[in-house]
């Protein structure tokens, strides 16, 4: 039975340009108290902007309908869970959009001068400071935009020290759990990639990787815990085995959310890691706004680091060091995305270290909990104990013709956002789950209750399932067809 | 069975197959790598000319799921680029081993094929793999 939504009805809004009738507009400017001067006189005719053409014309109601229609179609953390494994989709509290909204923050610029910033500096280099301490490594940067810029910033590191000591070496080596974003990674920053296969617990296979590592291996990349969520167990061996033939350990910090607080990358062998400040530590994300992906690397990474680097003036201010002979230079404008780290600073000392722990506690518990309620209706990917995210299959309904997707397509109609599909590659029909510590009892119950009650559908009613979602404003889209003839763009006539 | 692995062809364990008359190698995925990826939406082969390499990476199939790695089963040069997949990538999904094959290489070692397994061998791995 479907509990937590039911239908209501929702208004129809097309495209903001096709609202537009000439003539209309929002608001009235007042009569200029100055005499008008003709721009192009003053600027010269290539500075003055023709009128864009096809610009909606609207008033003001209809600008505020549309908007606030479309919000309606939507579905976000603020409605409910929002399980997208490998997301760490978890509530990012008010606050924290307050205190990076503050006006002597958010109106700061990055030209002003160093004496004018120390608040901003200070907030970098707390912020620096506590995410040292929280991954046990020995530096930082926190200049990359996201997840996958923190991983090329990452391997640009590699390869600057590799080549300091006189070879940057030809090949990465990376899990076939990886997340995607690894292998591109790799190969952006100009190494072979070589997938190295987990074993059948899905981890690591340490006699695979100690074939694998040579003289030409720069770096193992791994995630962990893995994107089974399972905790790599010979983490450390692993470190042991690359360092031995000179290869450094890259660490994926994608699922943090399952260690702060808890274990330190640094303490297990990692040399370089980078973490998702947007995931692990409060920023709103999914619609593509600004993440923040800082690296942190171990001693011997340092000198290669990005500038400018945060440092004490000795006078007991901060200031930005540009001169860094050894830099690989700047990998984002200013000082990358400052509103994020605001965010970030204000999660970690709102929680402080036994609130982060808890948090992590949290997740990890919460996962276990939905693991356990369903462990006997799907079948799990791999047996193993998990940590912040549980991966099951499809197997058991896919006798009845029911695969992964449909599950989740069901999973809209009782008013929850799907799980990750097919993801990771290693267990064929996955459904990945991750809760985030965000969520009460009573709203994992509710999910179980749904994931419970799909279980019986596709037994039942496998029709019902593989249509789904059947109350939603549209139905089920044709994916492939998007994929295969995609329509990229809007055109008036 | 014997139509999703045809006998007349050689199979690597990364699920593609290859067709051997005279020189020429005919490479695509098999049936349950089509099967496995689901909808195909998009090819990435190289162009004519490129050498190949066997066990490496010589372009990726793009499916709704995920982008795979297409592993050559020989070594050679490519001459033919099924270039009507450009359009119709669901012919991989419709028929793997005729229509939706993907490039024709010139063999430099025939050798090298009669090391992949045959299709009785191969239905035996892709069984087991799956399970």
């Amino acid at each position: 039975m479907v509990r937590k939504v039911r239908e209501h009805i929702s208004q129809n809004e097309g495209l903001i340009f096709e609202r537009s009738s000439a003539g209309k507009y929002a608001y009235q400017l007042p009569e200029a108290q100055v005499p008008e001067i003709d721009p192009a006189a003053a600027l010269g005719a290539d500075a003055v902007r023709p009128e864009i053409p096809d610009f909606p014309e609207v008033s003001e109601v209809e600008v505020v309908r549309h908007f606030t229609r479309l919000s309606t179609w939507n579905y976000g953390i603020d409605h409910g869970m929002y399980p997208l494994g490998s997301c760490t989709m978890k509530y990012n509290a008010k606050i924290n959009e307050y205190v990076a909204r503050l006006e002597g923050i958010a109106g700061e610029h990055p030209y002003q001068p160093e004496a004018l910033a120390q608040g901003c500096l200070k907030i970098m280099k707390l912020l620096q400071d506590y995410l040292i301490e929280i991954t046990g490594m020995d530096a930082i940067t926190l200049q990359p935009a996201a997840g996958a810029h923190g991983e090329l910033t990452g391997c640009l590191l590699i390869r600057a020290y590799l080549q300091s000591q006189g070879n940057p070496r030809t090949k990465i080596l990376i899990p076939d759990s990886a997340h995607g974003t690894n292998p591109a990674t790799a190969v952006i920053a100009g190494y072979e990639v070589e997938a190295i296969r987990s074993n059948s617990k899905g981890c690591l296979d340490l006699e695979a990787l100690h074939n694998a590592v040579s003289e030409d291996v720069a770096a193992l990349m791994v995630t962990n815990p893995n994107t089974l969520g399972i905790f790599e167990e010979n983490i450390a061996k692993a470190a042991e085995i690359l360092h031995a033939k000179g290869a450094q350990l890259y660490m994926d910090g994608a699922n943090m959310n399952a260690l702060v607080a808890m274990a330190r990358p640094g303490d297990f062998g990692v040399d370089v890691m980078h973490l998702n400040l947007h995931k692990t530590f409060s920023t709103p994300h999914g619609g593509g706004g600004p993440g923040a992906g800082p690296v942190a690397v171990k001693k011997h990474l340092e000198p290669f680091l990005p500038v400018p680097v945060v440092e004490d003036d000795g006078k007991g201010g901060w200031k930005l060091n540009h001169k860094r002979k050894q830099s690989i230079g700047r990998v984002r404008a200013y000082v990358g995305n400052f509103g994020v780290l605001v965010r970030a600073l204000a999660y970690t000392m709102a929680n402080g270290r036994d609130g982060l722990r808890q948090t992590t506690l949290d997740a990890v518990l919460n996962s276990n909990y939905i693991r356990a309620k369903l462990a006997d209706l799907y079948d799990l990917a791999y047996s193993g104990p998990t940590l912040h995210e549980c991966v099951f299959n499809d197997k058991r309904q896919l006798t009845s013709g029911v695969r992964t997707g449909d599950i989740a397509k069901r999973l809209i109609d009782y008013g929850f956002h799907p799980y990750t599909v097919s993801f990771p590659l290693i267990a064929a029909g996955a459904m990945m789950i991750e809760p985030t510590e965000t969520e009460s009892k009573e709203e994992l119950d509710l999910f179980i209750a749904a994931m419970r009650d799909i279980a019986g559908e596709c037994a039942t009613q496998p029709e019902l399932v593989k249509n789904a979602p059947q109350s939603t404003r549209v139905t089920r889209m044709d994916e492939v067809a998007a994929a295969r003839k995609p329509v990229l763009r809007w055109k008036s006539h | 069975m014997s139509n999703k692995t045809p006998p007349n062809l050689r199979y690597t364990k990364d699920h593609e197959w290859i067709l051997v008359d005279g020189s020429t190698g005919t490479i695509g995925i098999t049936d349950h790598a089509q099967d496995a990826l689901g909808d195909i939406v998009f090819v990435d082969a190289p162009k004519t000319g490129t050498p190949v390499q066997a066990g490496k990476v010589f372009g990726t199939v793009e499916s709704v799921k995920a982008v795979s790695d297409l592993f050559s089963p020989a070594s050679g040069e490519v001459t033919e680029v099924n270039d009507t997949l450009k359009d119709s990538p669901e012919s991989v999904n419709e028929d793997p081993y005729g229509k939706g094959w993907l490039i024709k290489i010139k063999l430099s070692d025939k050798s090298e094929v009669d090391a992949l397994m045959t299709a009785d061998q191969y239905s035996a791995y892709a069984a087991q793999e799956h399970s």
